[in-house]
């Protein structure tokens, strides 16, 4: 009778295990998926056109995404004039002297900000740069995007200037150099290559954003220079051609998928590779 | 001593002049950067709610509780969108977070560390697919399979449930629920990792030399201990499935209707605004798309809010942030 | 001519919580000044108060004054007093960022010299000053945390005495190390005290026995004895002193 009880209670740790694997394989198995859908439907369409060539009008086949690739990469360009200065030199302030009632309304509004959804700020940046200015524009997709960085650099910065030791920014005063060129010149430096992680995993978050550009850099399908002007990227592309009803634009939506989730893991994961151990030099 | 003479300061070195000065300047100046965190969150509320006037000042307290929605008539009201969220949202939920537990049991307290490892960073690589490409997902392969393997045979098994009535159409409520389900399953799970991680090792033990199997230590010690952890990371996942905006328009169905099938389309708030607005037909229309756009707005600010409060009480600052 | 410091009724708080009072001691040119006492008597404390790094921790302050050439520190510029007054530290704290001459260099640089001959010529003759110049002078470019503890804290030895300061803190800055690097810092000390006034602070009694001109013997916050080396470890006149150098209690 006891060991009967041994045994239904041995039963029912191994049938938990057993379960509690089962979830953990289940979850890994829509990336699987995915990953595997996109390698063959996409592969099938990516070619050098795919690169170099612009969308093709319906009907025609053949073209590529070559102008929303670089309207992408335009977008980031603009995101980050706004979003590493506002995250880094915030971040540095939380870290530094943010032990206050301000680096707390900062801190918990970093946080708000982090939690809203994309498409709240693609209204926000409607609201602010696309009335105004009268049309949809680069400029208003990238301002939108930036916002979108700040929290995850902010933190970023702040938690990495934090791990600097106290006996580094000491070192400094001690030798006579004003507070201001200690934090600069040697506390910021030992952070650098946590910080460059920090916007590197924000660039690739914000690569993949569509909602927020939706109505504000609107899309594009040519070339164009103007950042007061609508301009092509690489989701909101996919996103017209998913939703379309050409077989043709499909088999464009499925390349530009693989080539942005490319970007974007290709991103993620050489950061972790090249910044592995990077607090090892601090210790 | 009477030594004390006075001696030049080191000739090579300038004097430091203003050094207070300058420290006092370079804080200034973080400040400001700092600070504008908070006004663009003032800015952001002022803008919207500024835009979003003439729709407050016409529908008052309906719009959240009338279904129609009519552009061309100028009537609106939320409720189809406020339900097609809440709806599709929960279906998420009643999917991902079996399994993100689950999930983060088995890595936490019960796989080894060489297989723990790549598990979790393939779950966590979920959280890097663009939504856009899940919907594309949805679209192409997971509406089809809905709509010819797995909705046939709800029907045949649960039929009699008006939930599972009527027309298979692939894409609907059921379809935007998975997909948003696999979409928050990296948030809950990471989040609850973390949470089971700060479990504190002399609680299992102490199990553990009671005589307790794994499965027991985890109930009787490591979850009591973690549960209002575990709650907060729910409603992370619940505030990132509520504003999920692109995979969910592309595979809901966008129909502003409140139809309790599970198969029927429906309409969300994010995805009316992500439809609708660049081809908003009048400023009132827009007006009533940014009311909607608030009303989002503050549903997120509170559900995460909540989560947080949730999180930060076991894991301390940063789990609830740890992956974004 | 070299100038020493006097520090006069000097007290200090962490917050509500006292941890110096009343200090009154006279820090003589050229010499070495020991700090001794059990751990928590506020030796560290005393030794920041000295070049105003103690204010920078929140919620610190302090009262009194600190003459260096009979001006008072507490009513220079910090940065200024920093400047002239430099500081060794408990571990080795070499800039993470830095190579070993940029280590060197870095106050010099930040304090606005540029020029690369006079840097360079500083640089090895601080080098060589704290003895490590012959171990690291093919290795100038290579990161200063790639040096061995006791090489780090040489080097942060060369970074202090780049600046030219006219008194020089260490603050037990052998804790970390092991004997051989120990005795080589203690010869440097030797060294270092023909162009310097240092102040060390030590839990160590032999140490102190062995390296300094003058000690001071601090319990609880109080100084309870300062005097010539050889007097205070022969024939103290406290009995507090006696009973702590001879070990009869921690």
């Amino acid at each position: 009778m006891r060991l009967n009880r041994y045994q239904r209670r041995r039963a029912v740790n191994v049938l938990v295990s057993a379960l509690a694997f089962l979830c953990a394989a289940i979850t890994i198995i829509p990336l699987l998926m995915i990953l595997g859908h996109l390698l063959a439907q996409g592969a099938k369409a990516v070619n050098l056109d795919f690169f170099t060539q612009l969308p093709k009008p319906v009907g025609e086949v053949g073209g590529g995404m070559a102008n929303a690739i670089v309207g992408t990469l335009i977008l980031i360009g603009l995101a980050c004039l706004v979003g590493l200065p506002i995250g880094i030199i915030g971040g540095i302030y939380l870290a530094e002297f943010g032990n206050n009632k301000t680096g707390w309304l900062v801190r918990f509004m970093s946080d708000v900000l982090n939690g809203t959804p994309s498409i709240v700020i693609g209204i926000f940046a409607y609201t602010v740069v696309v009335l105004p200015m009268k049309r949809f524009s680069a400029l208003a997709g990238g301002f939108a995007l930036g916002i979108i960085m700040i929290p995850t650099v902010i933190r970023a910065t702040e938690e990495l200037v934090k791990l600097v030791p106290t006996s580094v920014r000491e070192a400094g005063l001690a030798l006579g150099i004003p507070q201001w060129r200690v934090i600069l010149r040697i506390v910021v430096p030992s952070a650098k290559t946590g910080i460059v992680t920090g916007v590197l995993l924000a660039v690739a978050r914000i690569g993949g954003e569509t909602a927020p550009l939706l109505f504000t850099a609107f899309g594009n399908q040519f070339w164009q220079q103007r950042l007061d002007q609508p301009i092509a990227s690489l989701p909101v592309q996919v996103f017209t051609y998913a939703i379309s009803p050409f077989e043709d634009w499909h088999r464009q939506a499925w390349a530009g998928a693989l080539v942005l989730v490319a970007m974007i893991l290709i991103t993620s994961v050489l950061t972790r590779v090249v910044t592995r151990g990077q607090y090892r030099s601090m210790r | 001593m009477s030594s004390f003479e006075a001696l030049p300061a080191p000739a090579v070195l300038p004097r430091a002049g203003g050094a207070n000065v300058a420290d006092r300047l370079f804080r200034g100046t973080t400040l400001l950067f700092a600070l504008s965190v908070v006004v663009i969150m003032v800015l952001m509320v002022g803008a919207m709610l500024r835009t979003a006037l003439p729709a407050i000042r016409a529908f008052g307290w309906h719009f959240p509780f009338t279904s129609t929605w009519d552009p061309v008539a100028e009537r609106f009201g939320a409720l189809p969108f406020i339900y097609g969220t809440l709806v599709s949202s929960l279906l998420a939920l009643s999917i991902a977070v079996p399994l993100s537990l689950g999930g983060a049991i088995f890595l936490v307290e019960l796989a080894p560390h060489w297989l723990a490892q790549p598990i979790a960073f393939l779950i966590d690589l979920l959280a890097s697919i663009p939504s856009v490409v899940y919907g594309l997902w949805g679209i192409f392969i997971l509406a089809p399979w809905l709509r010819t393997t797995v909705q046939p045979t709800l029907a045949a098994l649960l039929g009699f449930l008006p939930l599972f009535q009527g027309p298979a159409y692939g894409v609907g409520m059921l379809a935007a629920g998975m997909i948003l389900a696999i979409m928050v399953i990296p948030f809950i799970s990471g989040v609850s990792r973390e949470v089971l991680m700060a479990v504190p090792n002399s609680q299992r033990e102490a199990a553990l030399a009671l005589g307790a199997t794994k499965w027991e230590a985890i109930r009787t010690a490591v979850l009591p201990y973690s549960r209002s952890g575990i709650i907060g990371a729910i409603i992370l996942g619940l505030g990132r499935a509520l504003g999920e905006t692109m995979a969910v328009t592309m595979v809901i169905g966008n129909r502003p209707e409140i139809a309790l099938s599970l198969f029927a389309p429906g309409y969300t708030m994010a995805s009316v605004i992500a439809n609708e607005f660049a081809e908003a037909t009048s400023d009132f229309h827009l007006a009533a798309l940014i009311e909607i756009g608030l009303l989002l707005f503050g549903v997120t600010i509170l559900v995460n809010g909540l989560a947080r409060l949730l999180v930060w009480s076991v894991a301390g600052n940063g789990a609830a942030t740890v992956r974004e | 001519m070299l100038t020493g410091l006097a520090v006069e009724k000097l007290g200090a708080w962490f917050g509500q919580k006292q941890v110096l009072n009343g200090i009154s001691m006279t820090i003589g040119p050229n010499l070495v000044t020991a700090v001794i006492g059990p751990s928590g008597c506020g030796k560290s404390t005393l030794i920041r108060c000295l070049n105003r790094l103690h204010e920078t921790v929140p919620g610190a302050r302090q009262s009194g004054r600190v003459l260096l050439d009979g001006q008072n520190i507490y009513l220079m510029d910090p940065v200024q007093v920093r400047r002239t007054i430099g500081m060794v530290f408990q571990k080795p704290n070499p800039f993470p960022s830095m190579s070993i001459y940029d280590n060197v260099a870095a106050g010099l640089r930040l304090n606005g010299i540029r020029e690369r001959r006079p840097l360079d010529e500083i640089v090895e003759k601080s080098l060589r000053m704290a003895a490590l110049w012959e171990e690291v002078n093919d290795r100038l470019d290579k990161p200063g945390i790639s040096l061995s503890g006791g090489q780090q804290q040489r080097l942060c030895i060369a970074r202090a005495i780049a600046i030219e300061p006219q008194v020089l803190l260490m603050d037990e800055p052998c804790s970390a190390l092991d004997p051989i690097s120990t005795a080589k810092i203690e010869e440097l000390i030797q060294e270092l005290k023909k162009a310097l006034t240092i102040v060390i602070v030590t839990h160590n009694m032999q140490q102190a026995a062995r390296v300094s001109d003058y000690t001071g013997f601090l319990l609880l916050g109080e100084l309870i004895e300062f005097d010539e080396t050889p007097k205070l470890f022969t024939n103290p006149r406290d009995k507090r002193t006696e009973d702590y150098i001879t070990g009869r209690f921690g």
